[in-house]
Parts: C-alpha cells; structure tokens; sequence
C-alpha cells in the first residue's frame, strides 16, 4: 500500500486535540475518511482545520500535539 | 470582471499604500504591511506604485482570470504557477482568460503582492483602496476575500513586456536577518536598566497571533518596572499609563511579558506604556515574518533611524530607476 506524507499547508501551531481536556482528533493506526479533521493550526488568532484529502490509515505523526509548524511541514504518514 | 478569487486563502485582502491623515480618528494607515514589494509588484505590471493589489499571507489564494491580464507577484518565497505550471516570481506574467493562478507551499517569509496591470478596482473610501478589516472598511465589501468574489480591474496604464524582471539583488527578501531596529520611548523610565537591557539582549520568537494589526513576540524575559503610584486614570498594572497615543511602530508590552509592535491595521491609542518605536525602514521585514521566528531587537539613535530611512528610500529609487 502506497505511503503518502501531508504537510502543513500554513505555519502555526499544530493541535491534535480539539480542546486541551479532549481526546486527540486521530491517533495513529487509526483509519481516516475524505473530510475527517486530523488537527488544526492556529495562526493569527484563527484556528484552520487539516482536513483528510484521501481516506486511509495514519501510520505516523510527525509533530506532537501545540508543536510549532512551518508551511510545507510534514504533519502526519497515510496509507492509503 | 476580471478576477474570480476560487479559493480565498487564510486572509486575503486588497490593499495599496494605505490610508494616512485619519490614525488621529482612529483609523489606521492599513495599506500593504511589506510596501516596498506592494510597489515593485505594481511597477513589474506597468502601475502606479500605490495602486491596489491582493496581499495573501501564509498561504496563497486560487484565482480564475476572466480576461487576459499582465500579473506580477512579489515579497514572500512561495512557488507561483499557472494552471499547474510554475513560474517566476518579481516578473511580469501574461496570463490568459480561463487560466488559474495558484500557488504552493510558503518556502520563507509570510505575504506575497500580487498586481494585476490597471489595478484592482474597488471603491476609494478616505483617499484609499486598502481593505481594514475590522472596521469593514474599504477594499472589497470591507473584508477578506471569499470564494466566490469577483474583482474588476481598472484599465491598463502602461504596457510592460512579460519577462520583465527585477534583479534578485534589488529585491529586499525574506532572507534578511530579521533585526529590528528601535528608537526607545518617552516611557523607557518605566523600566530598570536591567530590564531595558535584557530587551535588547534577549532572543523574541514571533507568536501566532501576529497579524496586520500586530505582531506579538514571546520568549525573553519579563520587564521590571520601577516602582510608583499610578498616576490619575492610569490603570494598577505597572504596565499601565494614561492614555496615549500609540504610534505605528510602537512596541507596547501589556503585563511586561509579551511586545506587540502596532502595524497597519493597529488601534491609534490605549493605556499600555511603550518601550519605543521599530523604525520605519524595518516595517516592512515584520511584514515578512512567520510565527516561531526568532528575532532581535536593536537600540538605534534618531540620527541612525534617519539614516536607515534614506537607506529605505534608496534602495526604492533604485528599483523605480530599473524600470
């Protein structure tokens, strides 16, 4: 199965969870639809959500949950 | 209608060179946060340097030309391309009706200028074209870019021949050292010598939540304030002054803990002291800075704050000269 890596399309910092006390969006192993919101990144007071482009299942996470990302960052592996 | 905006990017707004003589109504300057790539953008089309562009940040918008255009795109490092085919930035581009201009990953820097020949056309609001969003003021209906949006633009002024370029040594780029330079203020007795130096001293980090309206920096030490009884209408934090008027450049640091230099959309005046001033020939670099860059801020006297301002205005000469 072919391994794909999504990266961050914006700079900021990097939220596995919807909300500190909250369980993270995703973990790895789990599997992921087209739309399914993987974290988000907050930038200039806005939070912008990752959303899935391809279904699959996360293999790996690159960054942890409140890492800071630059653009073009590798965020997380698929198999899709 | 010229410009079908398919995809706004996080905030896209139509700027020109801003809005100055109403700060005192509290209406900011707004205009293009990095004005010398605002200008070189609109001089690559065969514009007046102040006339109205898009500036994208962080991450860049899709856009569906309607007619045949001449574009430039300028300031930040990110891959330009038409219909999927990438090609240069800081250079006259032809572009034909159908054609998508888009854009890849941000590689350095934070906001990009793109100028269509003739100008967007939006209406004039206070002898400006730029967009002040939080006061839905100006630009397109007063806000960000939207799916969906359609842009004219005004008819062409001068021909430029696509290829047209300006030198990679005239373009002041993301990769400058970002070194602020400060004049400091008529507040710096707030301070202890040992806090002004560690200002100085320290190394800041850009905090996401810098925008056009400031640009928050976190990661050196907290301000020691010397002791004193709050003045009348001052508030109780040692951070606290009576009300005044912030200028645009100004470094107000609330609680001590995190500097906020004010920038283009920035409020005109408040209760929080200020440490002093980021001279005007280093504006445009904050404009070009991402969140988690580390940058240093320097002690400059008026006469080299001067100095570095006929810098500023020759190396815009140089580029207006190229053309």
């Amino acid at each position: 199965m072919p391994l794909k890596t999504v990266q961050s399309p914006l700079p900021g910092i990097f939220y596995r969870k919807p909300a500190p006390d909250q369980p993270p969006f995703k973990s790895e192993g789990d599997m992921i639809a087209i739309g399914d919101t993987i974290g988000l990144i907050e930038v200039m007071k806005t939070f912008t959500a990752v959303v899935a482009e391809e279904a699959g299942k996360i293999v790996a996470f690159h960054l942890e949950n409140e890492d800071a990302v630059m653009a073009g960052e590798c965020l997380y592996d698929i198999e899709t | 209608m010229a410009l079908e905006i398919l995809k706004p990017g996080l905030a896209t707004t139509v700027q020109d060179l801003g809005r100055p003589g109403y700060y005192h109504l509290g209406i900011p300057l707004s205009g293009g946060m990095d004005r010398l790539a605002l200008a070189a953008a609109n001089l690559l089309v065969g514009n007046d340097e102040g006339d109205a562009v898009l500036e994208a940040v962080f991450l860049g918008p899709e856009i569906r030309f309607t007619t045949d255009a001449v574009i430039a795109v300028t300031g930040a490092d990110m891959p330009l391309k038409i219909d999927g085919v990438e090609l240069s930035t800081w250079t006259t581009l032809a572009i034909k009706a159908d054609q998508v201009l888009s854009f890849g990953f941000l590689k350095a820097g934070a906001r990009i200028y793109i100028a269509v020949a003739g100008g967007i056309d939006v209406p004039v609001v206070l002898g400006s074209r730029s967009t002040y969003p939080l006061g839905a003021l100006g630009g397109h209906q007063g806000r960000t870019l939207k799916a969906g949006d359609a842009l004219a633009t005004l008819p062409p002024k001068r021909a430029m021949a696509p290829g047209s370029t300006i030198a990679p040594e005239r373009r002041r780029g993301p990769g400058t050292s970002p070194v602020l330079r400060v004049l400091p203020g008529l507040y710096w007795h707030r301070i202890t010598a040992e806090a002004g130096n560690g200002f100085f001293d320290d190394t800041w980090k850009v905090a996401p939540e810098a925008d056009r309206i400031g640009y928050r920096f976190r990661g050196g030490r907290p301000l020691e304030f010397v002791p004193r009884e709050p003045p009348f209408g001052a508030g109780s934090d040692p951070s606290n002054i009576v009300d005044s008027c912030y200028p645009y450049g100004s470094i107000q640091v609330p609680g001590g803990t995190e500097p906020i230099v004010l920038h283009r959309d920035a409020v005109s005046g408040g209760g929080y002291f200020m440490i002093g001033t980021v001279i005007s020939a280093d504006m445009d670099l904050i404009g070009q800075l991402q969140p988690n860059q580390k940058v240093r801020f320097v002690k400059v006297t008026m006469d080299e704050a001067l100095a570095a301002r006929k810098d500023a205005q020759a190396t815009a000469a140089r580029i207006r000269a190229s053309f």
